[in-house]
């Protein structure tokens, strides 16, 4: 079924024909409502006038998350406060997040695009989905809660951890579709065995995940683990939650809400859009958005576009699985992590440039952060409790700032490599 | 008497002690006493040189983190009983201890390193209980 067939099953021009008309209607609102847009017009020297349909797309100036935190919390919105209806947060990198702003039309069109994605996933409204992302700032819980009840299948609202829980109301409700993410559903697998039980005892069909990076290895041991289909769904706060791309039942790509989000792809040394097909960065224009519409926002993830037709019949074009990033952000348990973050916590405690080593592993299915910090003299105590006391104190304050767990361990000076003068920050060990 | 003690941040791996070992006596520095607090992570080494200053520099020179912290140090007669009248006047005087170790010199006297959070108190408290712990003023020679 495809939940929308005149848009999700357009034709290339008729597509090309409702992003110019939005596209143009967009500038035209932020140039004059937006300072940060309308000076980097300007620089560039643009006028709302020289945009006329996306072919002029390019000429436009990019966004990046750094324009977002420079005009926190509101600066970017378009409209005023009264409009909007509510905002989401995600973590930033010096403590204060990202805030966007969603109008009543925007929390409509995102539970359009999220019933859209949940439709090619396979789902229906006799389906009982069970969100078991976390609800709150994080987008995942309520933007996947508002378009399951969009779609008219029953939402379970039970919201990340609690796995013992989540296993039960599989069991009593019989959820038919989990969404998680995916290093989740492969903890959640764990569980499910430990207590005796196989993705046989469950009714489990579809799995619908996101929110961090995984590969088909991944995708493998999920599906024979719990036996369903696990379907990648891919969205971003500052577009707009999860909802943007999503794969359909032929798992080839994630088909791209384009009539909202307008998808390019540049090369992030050039700027320049790369030839089609190329792999590049992900750069997202959004065309009706109200509360915060993002012009040639810089996505930092890598994949690469197909504008081919998909064997179910949808011409939206599809994005690959994201490879990489083009900056250092970690994905860790569905919240990015920014070795930046971690610099600025040591750096408040001890005022001198905190010498330290990010180890990410995945222990069973779960990523675990293992934080060493280097024991300078500003730090040292003769006392065991004291460097206990601060082990715990770095600990709480990288907790508090990342929102996610870290064990800390404190190592001598100079034990941390430094190539070239400068120390490696991070060692991603995970097998994704 | 008040003298530096001189502690090290060591992680808690084989070869580090050793490390520091080396450096001192390379640079010719004798270690009188010491002791080792730990955790499963790491320790804290602390240490009697009879030279500080230097024990300091070398140590830094190989980038460990040190530092140097007044500790008290008595003589005690060497014999069942005595340690147990110290301690017993240290914490009627409520002279709190952070940490403590000892050894022992001969037959007749033990050295006594004791890191209280009251360094002048604790020095006051043994001053006028001298005769009656028989302790010396720390009259061994570090």
């Amino acid at each position: 079924m495809i939940w929308n067939e005149t848009i999700e099953c357009a034709s290339r021009e008729e597509m090309r024909r409702i992003q110019s008309e939005r596209l143009v209607e967009t500038v035209q609102r932020i140039y004059h409502s937006v300072p940060t847009y309308r000076h980097k017009m300007q620089e560039a020297g643009l006028t709302p006038s020289d945009i006329r349909g996306i072919d002029d797309l390019s000429r436009l100036p990019f966004t990046t998350k750094q324009d977002l935190r420079d005009s926190y919390p509101f600066g970017m919105f378009t409209v005023p406060m009264s409009e909007i209806v509510r905002v989401h947060a995600s973590s930033g990198t010096t403590g204060k997040p990202t805030v966007v702003g969603y109008t009543r039309k925007d929390l409509n069109t995102w539970a359009e695009v999220v019933t859209r994605t949940l439709v090619m996933a396979g789902v229906h409204r006799n389906d009982i989905v069970q969100v078991a992302y976390g609800y709150g700032l994080f987008t995942g819980g309520l933007g996947m809660h508002y378009g399951t009840e969009n779609l008219g299948a029953t939402v379970i609202p039970i919201s990340g951890g609690n796995t013992q829980k989540q296993i039960q109301l599989m069991q009593d409700l019989g959820s038919t579709v989990i969404a998680c993410t995916p290093s989740y559903a492969l903890h959640l697998a764990e569980v499910i065995k430990d207590m005796g039980l196989s993705g046989d005892d469950l009714k489990l069909r579809i799995g619908i995940f996101g929110a961090e990076p995984w590969s088909e290895n991944m995708r493998r041991e999920i599906e024979s683990k719990l036996k369903l289909r696990a379907i990648d769904i891919y969205g971003l706060s500052e577009v707009i939650g999860p909802g943007v791309s999503c794969e359909c039942e032929f798992q080839c790509g994630m088909h791209v809400n384009e009539d909202h989000f307008v998808p390019e792809i540049i090369d992030p040394e050039t700027l320049l859009p790369v030839a089609p097909g190329e792999r590049g960065e992900l750069v997202f224009t959004t065309i009706t958005k109200e509360g915060i519409p993002l012009i040639r926002y810089r996505t930092r993830d890598l994949t690469r576009l197909d504008y081919t037709k998909c064997s179910c019949g949808r011409t939206l074009v599809r994005m690959e699985k994201c490879t990489g990033r083009s900056d250092d952000m970690l994905i860790i348990r569905g919240v990015n992590v920014f070795p930046s973050q971690i610099e600025s916590v040591l750096l408040d405690m001890s005022e001198t440039e905190p010498h330290y080593l990010l180890i990410v592993e995945r222990e069973g299915n779960l990523d675990t952060l293992k934080l060493m910090v280097e024991v300078q003299e500003q730090f040292f105590s003769d006392e065991i409790k004291a460097l206990e006391a601060l082990r715990r104190k770095i600990t709480h304050n990288i907790q508090s700032t990342l929102g996610v767990s870290v064990e800390v361990k404190l190592v001598e000076p100079r034990t941390i490599e430094r190539t070239a003068g400068k120390a490696k920050r991070v060692i991603d060990n995970r097998k994704i | 008497m008040i003298v530096r003690q001189v502690s090290v941040f060591l992680e808690n791996k084989t070869g580090r002690l050793n490390e520091v070992a080396k450096i001192l006596g390379e640079a010719g520095v004798n270690i009188s006493a010491f002791s080792i607090a730990d955790t499963s992570d790491f320790g804290v080494l602390r240490m009697i040189v009879p030279d500080p200053g230097k024990a300091v520099e070398v140590l830094r020179a190989s980038y460990f983190s040190v530092q140097t912290t007044p500790v008290v140090l008595v003589t005690s007669p060497n014999q069942p009983g005595s340690l147990a009248r110290l301690l017993s006047i240290l914490s009627t005087e409520n002279i709190f201890i952070e940490y403590i170790y000892a050894f022992s010199m001969n037959e007749d006297s033990a050295v006594i390193v004791i890191r209280p959070s009251d360094i002048e108190g604790c020095v006051g408290v043994l001053d006028r209980y001298r005769e009656e712990l028989g302790v010396g003023p720390g009259g061994f020679q570090v």
